[in-house]
C-alpha cells in the first residue's frame, strides 16, 4: 500500500477533526463524539475514494455520500469546507441562526446530497440513488455512513432487504461502530451485537476493519467497490470522540459543549495524534 | 349517470405519462393490482420497482430516486401511504421539496370489507399539514387523469387521494383543473356545498332534493385542497348564507378546515359532513358504511337545513 497516500489521508483526517472543533465553537452543544469517530472514514471517502468535488456537485455521474447518522454531520461539513464547497470561515457559524450549516444535513448546504437526521432513513435514500444509477447505467457509487445505535431503526433492515433484492453492488454502507449511543453503551442500552453477521444474513458482502486505521479503511473501500452482484457493508470498529482524549469512549460528549479551556485541550489532543 | 373506476383511470393515465417520460417510475408495496401501478410493472417493467411490504423504506427510496432525477410515484392504500411513512415523507421528501408523488388508494371508507385498519380518514389532514405538499382529491375518473398529469408537472411533492370503487362521472374533459382553484359544479344562491372525492356526488344529489324545498344550493368542487386560494374560495362562495363541506374524511384537518381557513377573513356559518372523530369498520357493502357514518345526500341536505 502507498504509504505516502496513507500519511496524507491521516493529515486530512486531522484537518477534519480540527474542522469539527471549529464547527462546534464555544459553549454550544454539538455532536462531537460521533463526528470524531467517523472522521477517518469521512476523510478517506472525500479525499481518496469518491469521485466528487465542488466542480462535480451537479454532475449526474458523481459518487454520492449520505451521512445517515445525520448528527455527525460536523465531520462532513469539515470535509466539505476543506474541499472548497464553501469557505472554511462558514464552519464557525454552524447551527447559528441563518447559517448555511444546519444542525443536521440539509440539501441547502452545497455538497450535502440528502436530508437526514431522523435516524434510519439514509440507507434507504442510498438504495434509491443506487437504483437510479443502475436504471440509468451510470457508474457512480453510493456511500452511506450509519451509526451502530442507528441500526435499531427497523427501516435500516428494510433497506438492507431492498439492496439485496436489487443486487445493489453500487451501494456501500459503512457502520461507524463506536459502541456508544446518546444515553450509554449501545449493547447495554439496546443490544445490537454481531453487526457483520446481521448484514451478511441479509445478503450483503461484509468487511470488518479498524475504523481508525487508514490503511484498513482504504483497503476496505477499494475491496467494496470491486464486489459484483451484492451490496457491501464495512463494519468499522471506532472510538467515540476519537482524537479528543477527554471525550474518548464516553457518551458524555455525544452532544456536549466545549469551553475555551476544553477547546484548547481538544485542539492540542488532535494535533498530537 | 355513467360510472368509472378511479383506480383504473389512474393506472391508465400513469402508464401514458410513463411511456412519454422514461424518468417517471412507480413503486409499490405489494398492492399493485389494487393501486393499478401494475400497469407500469406489466408494460414498462424497467420503470417499476417492487418494494415489498415496507412503506417506510419505499418512501425514502423514492426520495433517493428523485435526488437522481427520477419522478417516483409511490403507491399503497391511503392509510398506509400517508400514515406509516409520515416521518419519511416529512423529513426526506417534503422538507427538501423533492419530486415524489404519494398515491393513497382505497381512501376513506372505500375499502369497505377490510375494516378500520384499511380505511383512512386522516390522510388529507396528515398530508395537508406538511409544507411544500400539494394535496389532490379528485371527484371522478375524468379528474383523476387530470390530477396525475398535474402532479407529474409539479416539481415537488404531491399527494393524490383515490377511491377504490366505481364513481359517477361528474366533470367534463373540458373542465379546467388548476391546483388551488375551486370549480363551481352547479349554481345556486342560498348555500355553498363544498366537496371533494365522493362528497361531490352527494352534494349534487342533495342539491336536487333541496331545490324541491325551494333552497338553491351551489355545489363547488374542491378536488385540489392544498394549496387553496383564499381569494378564489371567497369568490366561489360569494353571496351565499352558509357553507356545508362534504368529505369522506375526518371533519378534523381535511376539507372543512381548509375551507374555514380560506374564508376566515369573511366567515360564514359552516357545517361539516364527514367522519366525526371516529374509526371505520367492516361491511359487505360500501353503502352500509356511508349510511352509518352519515355520508349520504340526506345527511348533506339535513346539514344545509340545519344551517339556514
Amino acid at each position: 500500500m502507498d504509504q505516502k497516500l496513507i500519511d496524507s489521508l491521516k493529515e486530512r483526517a486531522r484537518d477534519v477533526r480540527l474542522g469539527i472543533i471549529d464547527a462546534l465553537g464555544i459553549d454550544h452543544r454539538g455532536h462531537l463524539g460521533g463526528s470524531m469517530s467517523c472522521a477517518d472514514i469521512v476523510a478517506a471517502l472525500y479525499f481518496y475514494k469518491m469521485n466528487t468535488s465542488p466542480q462535480l456537485k451537479d454532475d449526474p455521474n458523481r459518487d454520492r455520500f449520505i451521512m445517515s447518522k445525520g448528527h455527525s454531520v460536523l465531520a462532513q461539513y469539515a470535509a466539505l469546507a476543506e474541499l472548497g464547497y464553501f469557505d472554511k470561515s462558514v464552519l464557525a457559524t454552524t447551527k447559528s441562526f441563518g447559517s448555511l450549516l444546519q444542525g443536521h444535513p440539509e440539501r441547502s448546504t452545497p455538497g450535502v446530497e440528502a436530508n437526514t437526521g431522523s435516524l434510519g432513513q439514509g440507507l434507504s435514500i442510498g438504495v434509491g440513488m443506487a437504483l437510479a444509477g443502475k436504471a440509468d447505467k451510470r457508474g457512480y457509487h453510493v456511500y452511506a455512513v450509519l451509526g451502530d445505535g442507528e441500526l435499531a431503526e427497523g427501516q435500516i433492515w428494510e433497506a438492507a432487504m431492498a439492496a439485496n433484492h436489487y443486487s445493489l453492488d453500487n451501494l456501500t454502507a459503512i457502520v461507524d461502530m463506536n459502541g456508544i449511543q446518546a444515553q450509554g453503551r449501545t449493547n447495554d442500552r439496546y443490544r445490537i451485537n454481531n453487526i457483520p453477521g446481521r448484514f451478511a444474513a441479509f445478503g450483503w458482502k461484509t468487511f470488518e476493519i479498524d475504523g481508525h486505521d487508514m490503511g484498513e479503511i482504504v483497503w476496505a473501500l477499494d475491496e467494496a467497490s470491486m464486489v459484483k452482484g451484492a451490496p457491501t457493508a464495512i463494519v468499522a470498529r471506532t472510538v467515540k470522540g476519537k482524537g479528543v482524549g477527554f471525550a474518548e469512549n464516553s457518551h458524555a460528549y455525544h452532544n456536549n459543549l466545549l469551553t475555551p479551556e476544553t477547546r484548547s485541550q481538544a485542539i492540542a489532543s488532535v494535533k498530537a495524534m | 349517470m355513467p360510472e368509472k373506476n378511479q383506480r383504473q383511470a389512474y393506472g391508465a393515465a400513469l402508464l401514458e405519462l410513463a411511456r412519454a417520460n422514461r424518468n417517471i417510475v412507480a413503486l409499490d408495496a405489494d398492492l399493485n393490482g389494487s393501486t393499478q401501478s401494475i400497469q407500469i410493472e406489466k408494460n414498462l417493467p424497467e420503470q417499476y420497482f417492487e418494494m415489498g411490504i415496507g412503506e417506510a423504506n419505499m418512501v425514502s427510496v423514492a426520495a433517493g430516486l428523485a435526488l437522481c432525477g427520477k419522478i417516483p410515484f409511490v403507491h399503497s392504500f391511503a392509510v398506509f401511504a400517508a400514515g406509516r411513512p409520515f416521518d419519511q415523507i416529512r423529513q426526506g421528501v417534503c422538507l427538501p421539496c423533492l419530486n415524489v408523488k404519494i398515491v393513497g388508494s382505497s381512501a376513506g371508507l372505500s375499502d369497505f370489507g377490510d375494516g378500520a385498519t384499511h380505511q383512512s380518514f386522516e390522510d388529507m389532514a396528515m398530508m395537508s399539514v406538511l409544507p411544500h405538499m400539494t394535496v389532490l382529491a379528485p371527484v371522478d375518473a375524468v379528474e383523476t387523469v387530470k390530477a396525475v398529469k398535474v402532479a407529474a408537472a409539479i416539481n415537488g411533492p404531491v399527494y393524490i387521494r383515490l377511491n377504490r370503487n366505481d364513481l359517477p362521472i361528474l366533470t367534463k374533459e373540458s373542465d379546467p383543473f388548476e391546483v388551488g382553484l375551486p370549480l363551481v359544479l352547479a349554481e345556486g344562491k342560498d348555500v355553498a356545498i363544498c366537496a371533494n372525492g365522493i362528497g361531490a356526488d352527494l352534494a349534487l344529489r342533495a342539491r336536487e332534493s333541496l331545490g324541491k324545498h325551494g333552497i338553491s344550493a351551489r355545489v363547488i368542487n374542491f378536488s385540489t385542497i392544498k394549496p387553496l386560494s383564499a381569494e378564489a374560495t371567497l369568490k366561489a362562495v360569494n353571496g351565499v348564507r352558509g357553507i356545508v363541506t362534504v368529505e369522506e374524511h375526518s371533519v378534523i384537518g381535511g376539507l372543512g378546515d381548509a375551507v374555514a381557513r380560506a374564508t376566515g377573513r369573511m366567515p360564514l356559518p359552516m357545517a361539516r359532513v364527514g367522519i366525526k372523530d371516529d374509526y371505520g369498520q367492516s361491511a359487505h357493502s360500501y353503502d352500509d358504511l356511508l349510511n352509518h357514518y352519515g355520508l349520504t345526500a340526506e345527511a348533506v341536505e339535513e346539514a344545509v337545513l340545519g344551517l339556514l
